[in-house]
C-alpha cells in the first residue's frame, strides 16, 4: 500500500514535469536546439504567478493563464531577438546563446528579488484528500489536473489546429516545410513561445507546491532534458509519457533509498534509455 | 496571421514569353560553386526534361527555382514575374510546386495530412477540400491508405502522395526530381504515366530524370546540364537521337 502511495505521489509530480517536458520536447523537436534557458523560463513563470498572488491576489490555480501568456511573449522575443540569429549555426553557439539567457534571467531574478526564499500560503492546496486508502495533498492534485488541462490545450493546438499541423510539419521535415507555403521562421517563434509558455505554466502549477528561489529551475533543466531524451527526441507525446516515467522513478528512489538520489536516479534512466532505447520509449524513428 | 496574399492571377492577356525563364542563375554550398551560370526556359504547357550526370547541378537548379536556395547572381522570372530571392513559403502561392528527391514526405502524419498539407496555401485554401477528394480519386492507392503513415507506404505510393501533395497547391509549373528513383520497373512505368496525364491536364512540367529516355518520350524539350552549366538544349526527339547524349546517360 505504501509503495501504491508512493507510486501515486510520483504521479502527480510527473504530471507537472510532463507540463515543462513537452515545452522542451517543442523546442527541440521543431528547432534541434536544446533549451538551455528552459528551467530559467519555469522560474519566471513561478515568480509571475508569486507576485500575481502577493500583489494581485490571484491564485496560481488561475494564475498560470497569465504566466503562459507572460512567457508566451518572452518566448517570442527571445525567439526574434537571439535565438533566430544563430538558427543554423553550430550547436556550441546555440548551446552558449540560451546558457547565457539562463544565466541572465537567473541573475536578474538574483538582482530583483534577492536569493531569499518564498512561498505562498494557499488554504485549497493545504488540505488532504483521501482517495480510497490513499491519501494526496490537494495542491498536488490541483496542480496535476491543472496541468492535465494545459496538456490537452497543447495537444489539442498541435493535432487540431492549421498552425498545430504547421508545427508538426517543421518537426517532421524542416527542409521541405518551406515548400508547403510554410514560414519556417514563423512556426520556429510559435514553438518556441509555446515551449517557454510551458514553462510558465509549469512553473506557475509548481509554486503552491515548492519554495521558489532563483535558482529554482535549474533542477528542472535537467529533468527536461531528461524527459525530451525518454520520450525520443522531439516527441511530444514521449516528453509527456517520460514526465510520468521521471515523477515515479523519483518518488520511488526517495521511499525506496533517500530524496536526495533522486536526481542520480534520474541520471541513471537517461543513460539507460540511450544505451537501451535510444529512439525514446515510443520508439518512434525520426525521419 | 501572416499568410501570404492570394496571388492575382497572371492577366488574362498574358504577357508573351516563357512561363519560366531562368538566367545566369549560380548557386553556392559554402565555397563550393554547384551552378556557373544556369540558363534555361520553360514555355506554358511544355514538359521540359533536364538532364545530367550525378552532381551536375540538376537539384540544386531545381531548389533554386522553388526558392529554397538562393542564387547570389541570376535572375528567376516565372509568369512575367521576378521572383528571385523570394523566400521558398511565397514562391509555392505563386503557382510552382516542387516534388524534391527522395519524396520528402511527412513520415509520421497521415496521407491525409501530408495532402492537407500540400493544399494549405491561401491561393486555393478554399478549394483543398474538393482537391483532396480529387487527388484520392486520380490515386486511389491514396484513398485507401488515407488515415495511415506515410512513412509506412512503398516508394512508390510515397512518391505518388509526394506528387499529390504538390498537386494539391494547384501548380502552374511543377518541378519534379527524380520521381522514379529507387522504384521498380513497373512502378517507374506509372510515375511516368501519371506525370503524362498531368501534363496532358495543362500543367507545365520541369522534369529531373536519370531514365533519360523515358523522360524524353514524354517531353517536349530538354537541357543538357554539366558541372553546373547547360551544354545541350533542343527538342526532346533530337536530343534522343543524339549520339553523344545517348553514349553519356544510356552507356549505348
Ligand atoms: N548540401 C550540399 N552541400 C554541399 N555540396 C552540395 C550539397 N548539395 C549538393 N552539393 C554538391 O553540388 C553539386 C550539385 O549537386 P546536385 O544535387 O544539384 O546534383 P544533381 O545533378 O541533382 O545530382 P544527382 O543526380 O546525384 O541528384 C554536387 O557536386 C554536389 O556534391
Ligand atoms: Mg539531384
Amino acid at each position: 500500500m505504501v509503495v501504491l502511495q508512493t507510486v501515486l505521489n510520483g504521479l502527480l509530480t510527473g504530471g507537472l514535469y510532463a507540463l515543462i517536458g513537452i515545452g522542451m520536447a517543442l523546442v527541440f523537436g521543431v528547432m534541434r536546439i536544446v533549451n538551455f534557458a528552459h528551467g530559467a523560463l519555469i522560474m519566471v513563470g513561478m515568480y509571475a504567478a508569486y507576485f500575481a498572488f502577493t500583489l494581485l491576489g490571484l491564485s496560481p490555480y488561475l494564475g498560470w493563464i497569465l504566466s503562459a501568456l507572460l512567457l508566451f511573449a518572452l518566448g517570442w522575443l527571445l525567439y526574434r531577438g537571439l535565438i533566430r540569429p544563430v538558427m543554423g549555426q553550430s550547436d556550441f553557439m546555440q548551446i552558449l546563446l540560451t546558457t547565457g539567457v539562463w544565466l541572465a534571467l537567473v541573475d536578474l531574478a538574483q538582482l530583483l528579488f534577492g536569493a531569499d526564499y518564498r512561498q505562498i500560503n494557499l488554504g485549497i492546496a493545504n488540505a488532504v484528500v483521501r482517495l480510497g486508502p490513499l491519501r494526496v495533498s490537494s495542491g498536488y492534485l490541483l496542480s496535476f489536473f491543472a496541468a492535465a488541462v494545459v496538456i490537452g490545450l497543447v495537444y489539442a493546438f498541435l493535432y487540431r489546429t492549421e498552425l498545430g499541423r504547421d508545427v508538426r510539419a517543421v518537426a517532421q521535415n524542416r527542409e521541405v516545410a518551406p515548400l508547403m507555403g510554410i514560414d519556417v521562421e514563423r512556426v520556429s517563434a510559435v514553438a518556441f513561445a509555446l515551449g517557454a509558455a510551458c514553462a510558465g505554466a509549469g512553473g506557475a502549477l509548481l509554486l503552491p507546491l515548492f519554495y521558489l528561489y532563483p535558482t529554482v529551475g535549474d533542477p528542472l533543466l535537467l529533468r527536461s532534458f531528461v524527459m525530451v531524451v525518454l520520450g525520443g527526441m522531439g516527441s511530444v507525446e514521449g516528453a509527456a509519457l517520460g514526465g510520468l516515467v521521471l515523477g515515479v522513478a523519483e518518488s520511488l528512489t526517495g521511499y525506496f533509498w533517500t530524496d536526495s538520489y533522486s536526481q542520480v536516479v534520474d541520471f541513471l534512466l537517461f543513460l539507460a534509455i540511450l544505451l537501451v532505447r535510444p529512439s525514446g520509449l515510443l520508439g518512434r524513428q525520426r525521419a | 496571421m501572416t499568410l501570404s496574399t492570394p496571388t492575382p492571377p497572371p492577366s488574362a492577356t498574358s504577357r508573351p514569353g516563357p512561363l519560366l525563364s531562368v538566367r545566369g542563375v549560380t548557386a553556392f554550398y559554402d565555397e563550393f560553386q554547384a551552378l556557373w551560370g544556369v540558363d534555361l526556359e520553360v514555355r506554358e504547357g511544355e514538359v521540359v526534361t533536364l538532364l545530367g550526370a550525378n552532381g551536375a547541378g540538376k537539384t540544386t537548379t531545381l531548389r533554386v527555382i522553388s526558392g529554397l536556395l538562393r542564387p547570389p547572381s541570376g535572375g528567376v522570372r516565372f509568369a512575367g514575374r521576378e521572383i528571385t530571392g523570394l523566400p521558398a513559403h511565397r514562391i509555392v502561392e505563386l503557382g510552382i510546386a516542387h516534388v524534391p528527391e527522395g519524396r520528402q514526405l511527412f513520415p509520421l502524419m497521415s496521407v491525409e495530412e501530408n495532402l492537407l498539407l500540400g493544399g494549405r496555401v491561401a491561393r486555393v485554401r478554399a478549394r483543398r477540400p474538393a482537391n483532396l477528394e480529387r487527388m484520392v480519386e486520380l490515386f486511389p492507392i491514396l484513398g485507401e491508405r488515407r488515415h495511415q503513415a506515410a512513412g509506412t507506404l512503398s516508394g512508390g505510393e510515397q512518391q505518388m502522395l509526394a506528387i499529390a501533395r504538390a498537386l494539391m497547391s494547384e501548380p502552374r509549373l511543377l518541378l519534379l526530381d527524380e520521381p522514379s528513383l529507387g522504384l521498380a520497373p513497373r512502378v517507374t512505368e506509372e510515375v511516368f504515366a501519371t506525370v503524362r496525364s498531368i501534363a496532358a491536364r495543362g500543367v507545365t512540367v520541369l522534369l529531373v530524370e536519370q531514365n533519360v529516355l523515358e523522360a524524353l518520350e514524354i517531353s517536349d524539350r530538354g537541357y543538357v546540364i554539366e558541372h553546373g552549366r547547360i551544354v545541350r538544349a533542343g527538342a526532346a526527339a533530337e536530343l534522343a537521337r543524339d549520339a553523344a547524349i545517348r553514349e553519356a546517360y544510356l552507356g549505348l
